[in-house]
């Protein structure tokens, strides 16, 4: 039994009788299978129910699930023989981003990212994945060791944004993206980031310029945080509420469908019923399958071709019209 | 009575201008100072040398030679991408801003001369909705960088923002990829990138262009970060000392070149443009 959210709780209560039963018939003469099994398909229409009409505001939830894989359980489940690498060589290690290379399907790859800890121990090591400086500088180092020895490099989004703390603007947070931003947009090797979780903000595009951007389906990629947001525009004495964060997280268009409307990302990989963490494998197997497709596509292109349409493509987002 | 006389032609006068008075407190150092005596200053306060926000036009005028800038693409407008709507819908937010600020957008761009020498001038204005970058304020940063690039003109923004557009969302966003790639591609080159920060930098645009600049120059006291204080402060659950991210915290950390007071600005970027491409190689090239 896992971790439910709020609007899983009919489901909860659900699946929770079915283990019950399912105990109950170990050590019992009685045969409830059918019960069991007719139970068990019930509990399968209402997660389709209760999945096919998420709302904005569910997803990020979602996003943010604390069973949700983060990037080294896809490390861990996709990639062989990893080599984790570390530190900025600068200033210091940043638990918040991962990085190293290793080999997916017999090819090596660099593979970065954001990460998480699971539980409280790990979440405050981890900074709750919100990278420093270090992080960013860590990042970009091995992405150019991934173009000196023309690996292509992975990169796994999931942060609620760059650390706003008094170390990390000492060291220079802010150039630090910009530095990735800049780089990662000239990198002569093909970058294909993934949004496995959060993308927040700033300090989630610093590792997202690339040559294919992708979401998991049920993530979030946005500018500002729908609570970020909420206290913004609503700012009224007393608590904001779910309902505000809800209200914001619908204006800002932050769910797969809707970017992938607005072709600011490529595609959108879709999970499994009941979202990424209740089939890791599952997931795992089909964000491989993305990486070593799109890598096929990518590897056809000359390094300059790659370099040009990474620019073309980054140059047309907006929108504006001239009057 | 002449004297009575005379500070009532003076406010008649200068009624249409400056309707919120012709004294102003100052925000630094709290002292009532008379406002003609500020603007003589360049909007630098005379008592504590406080630089008050500026408009864009107003940079202009002492950046460039005058009538010198000619300002483009001044007809590029946003849409409502996200249908946004909070107390009102954003494209009537933008309208009232247009008639509030006398601008069209929270940038502008153009060709001008400083001490005779071309360059691009970008500049921002912080009363266009906090000088927030969305697709108008990135397109024409990265049409700036562009232009700079083609005639081989160094490129000077002056920053002066919130940071991302939240109306816009990741629109708003994806204008800090945009405008850092097109400054990419200026640093392949030897055409000088002059960043000049403003109080208050914030957010996307530190964190893209406005860090990125060959040479960075900040205002004095000016506020600058990633960001912003309440946040950390928030975050933390401390209070901030007096001076963080003040423009001389971020010179004291190795962040800036240099801070540099407005009456001396015009003067120290002809001198690192004469430097860095004199004008005898520009002009054959």
């Amino acid at each position: 039994m896992g971790y439910y959210l709020d609007f899983e709780k009919p489901l909860e209560e659900l699946e929770y009788k079915i283990e019950e039963l399912k105990k109950l018939s170990d050590g019992s003469e009685i045969d409830i299978a059918s019960e069991i099994r007719s139970l068990e398909k019930k509990a399968k229409n209402l997660r389709s129910e209760i999945f096919s009409k998420l709302s904005p505001w569910h997803k990020t939830l979602l996003a943010r699930h604390p069973e949700r894989p983060y990037t080294l359980d896809y490390i861990n489940m996709i990639v062989e023989d990893f080599v984790e690498l570390h530190g900025d060589r600068r200033f210091a290690d940043d638990p918040a981003v991962v990085g190293g290379i290793g080999k997916i399907d017999g090819i090596a790859m660099v593979i970065i990212g954001h990460q998480k800890g699971r539980g409280t121990r790990e979440r405050i090591i981890r900074n709750f994945g919100q990278p420093n400086p270090e992080g960013y500088r860590k990042a970009l180092r091995l992405m150019k060791l991934a173009e000196r020895f023309r690996k292509p490099v992975v990169a796994f989004i999931d942060t609620p944004g760059a650390y706003p703390g008094m170390g990390a603007e000492e060291r220079g947070q802010s150039e630090a993206i910009a530095a990735n931003l800049m780089e990662m947009s000239k990198l002569k090797t093909p970058i294909i980031s993934i949004v496995i979780g959060e993308g927040g903000s700033g300090g989630a595009l610093a590792m997202s310029v690339a040559d294919r951007l992708y979401m998991l389906q049920h993530s979030v990629y946005s500018v500002i945080s729908p609570e970020g947001c909420a206290a913004i525009l609503w700012r009224k004495n007393g608590d904001l509420g779910t309902e505000d964060f809800a209200k914001a997280a619908d204006a800002l268009k932050l769910t797969a469908e809707d970017l992938k409307a607005f072709k600011i990302i490529d595609d959108i990989i879709l999970e499994p019923l009941g979202g990424a963490h209740r089939e890791p494998e599952v997931m795992a197997k089909t964000i491989k399958e993305y990486i070593l497709k799109a890598l096929e596509l990518l590897k056809t292109k000359n390094l300059a071709r790659l370099v040009e349409d990474r620019y073309k493509k980054i140059r047309k987002i907006g929108s504006i019209v001239t009057v | 009575m002449a004297w009575f006389k005379k500070k009532k032609e003076v406010k008649a006068e200068k009624k249409v201008k400056i309707p919120e008075g012709l004294w102003v407190k100052c925000d630094s150092c709290r002292e009532i100072i008379y406002k003609r005596e500020i603007e003589k200053n360049l909007n630098v306060c005379p008592k504590c040398n406080y630089h008050f926000r500026i408009s864009a036009h107003e940079r202009i005028r002492f950046i460039a030679d005058e009538d010198s800038f000619v300002e483009m693409d001044i007809e590029l407008e946003t849409t409502n991408p996200l249908n946004f709507q909070d107390s009102m819908p954003y494209i009537t937010r933008i309208e009232e801003n247009k008639k509030k600020s006398g601008l069209n957008e929270a940038v502008i761009y153009g060709d001008a001369l400083i001490k005779q020498r071309p360059v691009v001038l970008a500049i921002m204005d912080f009363s266009f909705m906090g000088g927030s970058m969305g697709s108008v304020v990135g397109e024409k940063i990265a049409r700036a960088a562009e232009r700079a690039l083609e005639k081989k003109a160094p490129l000077i923004t002056v920053s002066s923002s919130g940071g991302a557009r939240m109306q816009e969302g990741m629109f708003s966003l994806m204008q800090m990829a945009k405008v850092s790639a097109a400054i990419a591609r200026l640093k392949e080159t030897d055409v000088l990138y002059i960043s000049i920060l403003a109080d208050p930098t914030f957010g996307g645009v530190t964190a893209s262009f406005a860090m990125l600049g060959d040479i960075i120059i900040a205002e004095p006291k000016s506020l600058i970060g990633f960001a912003g204080p309440r946040v950390i402060e928030q975050t933390i659950k401390q209070q901030l000392p007096e001076n963080f991210q003040r423009a001389e915290f971020l010179l004291e950390h190795g962040m800036i070149d240099m801070v540099i007071e407005r009456k001396e600005l015009k003067n120290t970027i002809y001198k690192l443009i004469e430097h860095f491409m004199p004008a005898n190689i520009a002009n054959s090239s």
